[in-house]
């Protein structure tokens, strides 16, 4: 109540003189911000003369008519733009980043008939505003369209191992040709720069039979390291007992041979001697030999030739006689 | 005083507002329009973009779009051709290519969408019915698969695992047929179709499951093949094993027993050959011998009795 006491009279107590030039500043400052506009520098402006394209103007400060004749469309022409397929990041400026689907959008049907579930990104730029914003209705949706058609033809051409585990590269490759194509073709004024893969599994009821086929060709691995194992340790020694025992046996032939030769040499040195005196070397060699021999020898009995039956005898006594030679 | 004069002010200002606005019009670059009187198109549709003007009024304008248009199909469950359950996504682009006639058969955006939904369903649904789930899936003919070199050997035998299906039609043929079907059922309601491309093609989730019951066996073959691959690989190392083993004990053994038997002849040679120079030298050797045969059995334990007639006593007696 007391506002509206205060107010209203205050109103009439404005100068008449004011009210025209305030009116003039107003449409003065009207005009002014309608007219001036910045384009970013990652940014080109698109000028729209009552809703007709006028022209496209780069970074920097602008004029343009004023008061709703003239409209700026900025699009951000020099920036890389993301999508991803099949899966959500936490955070993302691009409304067409995501999709709305990403479960529906990651299953596919390979080339043998099986699934998978292929996870992607594309980078692209907005190459053509003037298309990007006349040409086409909801050109961001229509590449994502594009991006998935393109990807499941790829997909579709290729085993599920090649899928998931070897053709990487090849699908990638593939999948950017196919979209670059159907891009031109449809005229939305976006170039891609880029497709990437992100995961690529089989589908989660699968996933434990793939790691199996992993487990058992490491299996393999590791059994035919075991064996490899078992015959580096049993070959090389065996080759090392054979290599001993052939030298053993080569020792021994040597061994054999020389002293077969040195045994020969000292027979021929005494049958030198010999033959010179065949009777008395024999003599001496048989006097030597016996003197050698008999101190050695146990008890000893020396008989006359005519006392031979006493022998028998003197066999079970031979202890007693013994003692005392 | 004041008032009145402030009133007719605004009152101009409206009055010449509404006509203006009533008689001038703006063309987006984006649209086309088709100006009716009491419902009835005047005139060719404007395709021209910026300011126009018309009767204020009792002509109002009918706004139309330009551009390409999206078409975004809602998921068929088909079966194809071999009975497979499948669901397909699909996308079109079209533009309106005849605006008066499709005014005057469509009206507004609305029942062209459900009149592409229609034709466009339709004609997919016939095109999948006829073909193999495999001609819907694939697109390249000639493709060859890469043979995973892992795999390799593995997976030669299990199923069709590791080859594609030969196609005659593909995908895009598919595709370009069902465009040009619909194309010619659209032209009648001015629509121009532009292109049509599957989006997504999928198994029903029964067929799934089938799928992946078949895909958990096929890598279990091959998990299988790998184990008993990897068995076969050590009984091979473990046979060569036994094998080098016995070649190279035997082939020690048997150079071991030649160099000693060769050394034992050769010994008994260089014997042989000496003492047989001549008898003298037999002789000599048997007498030799002789004398360590005693040196050898002349021991502490035996008592040795001596004749006195003996060798060695002939010399005491003489």
């Amino acid at each position: 109540m007391s506002l509206q006491n205060s107010g209203l009279p205050d109103l009439p107590q404005l100068p008449k003189a004011w009210i025209l030039p305030l009116v003039g500043i107003v449409v003065v400052l009207a005009t002014i911000t309608t007219s001036l506009f910045t384009i970013p520098a990652e940014s080109e402006g698109v000028v729209i003369r009552f809703g007709r394209y006028l022209k496209t103007v780069q970074p920097g400060l602008h004029f343009k008519w004023p008061l709703g004749i003239d409209s700026v469309e900025i699009l951000p022409t020099r920036r890389q733009l993301k999508m991803e397929f099949g899966f959500v990041s936490s955070n993302y400026t691009n409304p067409y980043q995501v999709g709305t689907e990403s479960e529906r959008e990651r299953v596919m049907v390979t080339g043998d008939l099986n699934a998978a579930i292929v996870e992607w990104i594309i980078q692209y730029r907005i190459e053509d505003p003037k298309k990007y914003l006349f040409d086409v209705r909801e050109p961001a949706a229509t590449l994502r369209d594009l991006s998935e058609a393109a990807m499941r033809e790829v997909i579709g051409d290729r085993t599920v191992d090649e899928v998931i585990t070897i053709g990487r590269q090849d699908i990638e490759t593939a999948a950017l040709g196919r979209l670059r194509t159907l891009v031109s073709l449809y005229e939305i004024g976006i170039i891609v720069d880029q497709v990437q893969l992100k995961n690529v599994n089989p589908p989660p009821p699968v996933q434990a039979s793939f790691n199996e086929v992993n487990k058992a060709q490491q299996d393999r691995e590791s059994m035919i390291n075991v064996a490899n194992g078992e015959y580096n340790r049993e070959v090389p020694k065996a080759r090392g007992e054979a290599e001993s025992a052939i030298q053993a046996a080569e020792g021994y032939a040597l061994k054999r041979v020389n002293e077969a030769q040195g045994d020969v040499a000292s027979f021929k040195a005494m049958l030198e001697q010999y033959t010179k005196a065949p009777e008395i070397t024999k003599t001496r060699i048989y006097l030597e030999t016996m003197g050698e021999v008999i101190p050695k020898a146990g008890p000893k009995i020396i008989v006359d030739e005519s006392l031979r039956q006493w022998l028998p005898l003197l066999a079970q006594t031979s202890k007693v006689g013994g003692q005392n030679p | 005083m004041r008032v009145p004069s402030l009133l007719s002010i605004f009152i101009t200002v409206t009055a010449f507002a509404i006509l203006s606005n009533a008689s001038l019009y703006t063309v987006n670059q984006t649209e086309q329009v088709i100006i009716t009187q009491f419902g009835k198109p005047v005139g060719e549709p404007v395709t021209e973009p910026g300011l126009h003007i018309k009767l204020p009024l009792i002509q109002v304008v009918n706004r139309l779009d330009k551009r390409f248009l999206e078409w975004d199909g809602s998921p068929v469950g088909i079966p194809t051709k071999d009975k497979t359950y499948i669901y397909v996504e699909a996308f079109a682009r079209w533009r309106i290519n005849n605006p008066l006639q499709y005014f005057l058969r469509l009206r507004d955006e609305r029942s062209a969408q459900s009149r592409l939904e229609d034709i466009l369903g339709g004609e997919i649904r016939n095109a999948v019915a006829k073909h193999e789930l495999i001609e819907i899936v694939r697109s390249d003919k000639n493709r060859a698969p890469v043979g995973d070199q892992t795999l390799q050997g593995a997976s030669a035998h299990i199923g069709s695992l590791g080859t594609l299906r030969p196609i005659s039609v593909g995908r895009n043929q598919i595709e370009a047929d069902v465009k040009e079907a619909a194309a010619y059922k659209l032209n009648e309601f001015g629509i121009e179709l532009l292109d049509l491309r599957f989006q997504r093609v999928n198994y029903n989730p029964d067929v799934l499951d089938r799928i992946h019951q078949r895909m958990i066996s096929e890598r279990q073959q091959i998990a299988q093949r790998f184990r008993s691959e990897g068995e076969g690989e050590a009984a091979k190392i473990n046979g060569r094993k036994e094998r080098d083993l016995n070649e190279i004990r035997s082939t020690a053994y048997r150079t071991t027993q030649q160099t000693r038997g060769e050394a034992d002849a050769r010994a008994s040679e260089i014997y042989a050959k000496a003492y047989s120079q001549d008898p003298q030298a037999a002789d000599f050797y048997k007498f030799l011998k002789s004398m360590e045969v005693y040196r050898s059995i002349l021991t502490q334990d035996s008592t040795l009795v001596l004749s006195t007639d003996s060798d060695l006593y002939s010399f005491l007696k003489k």
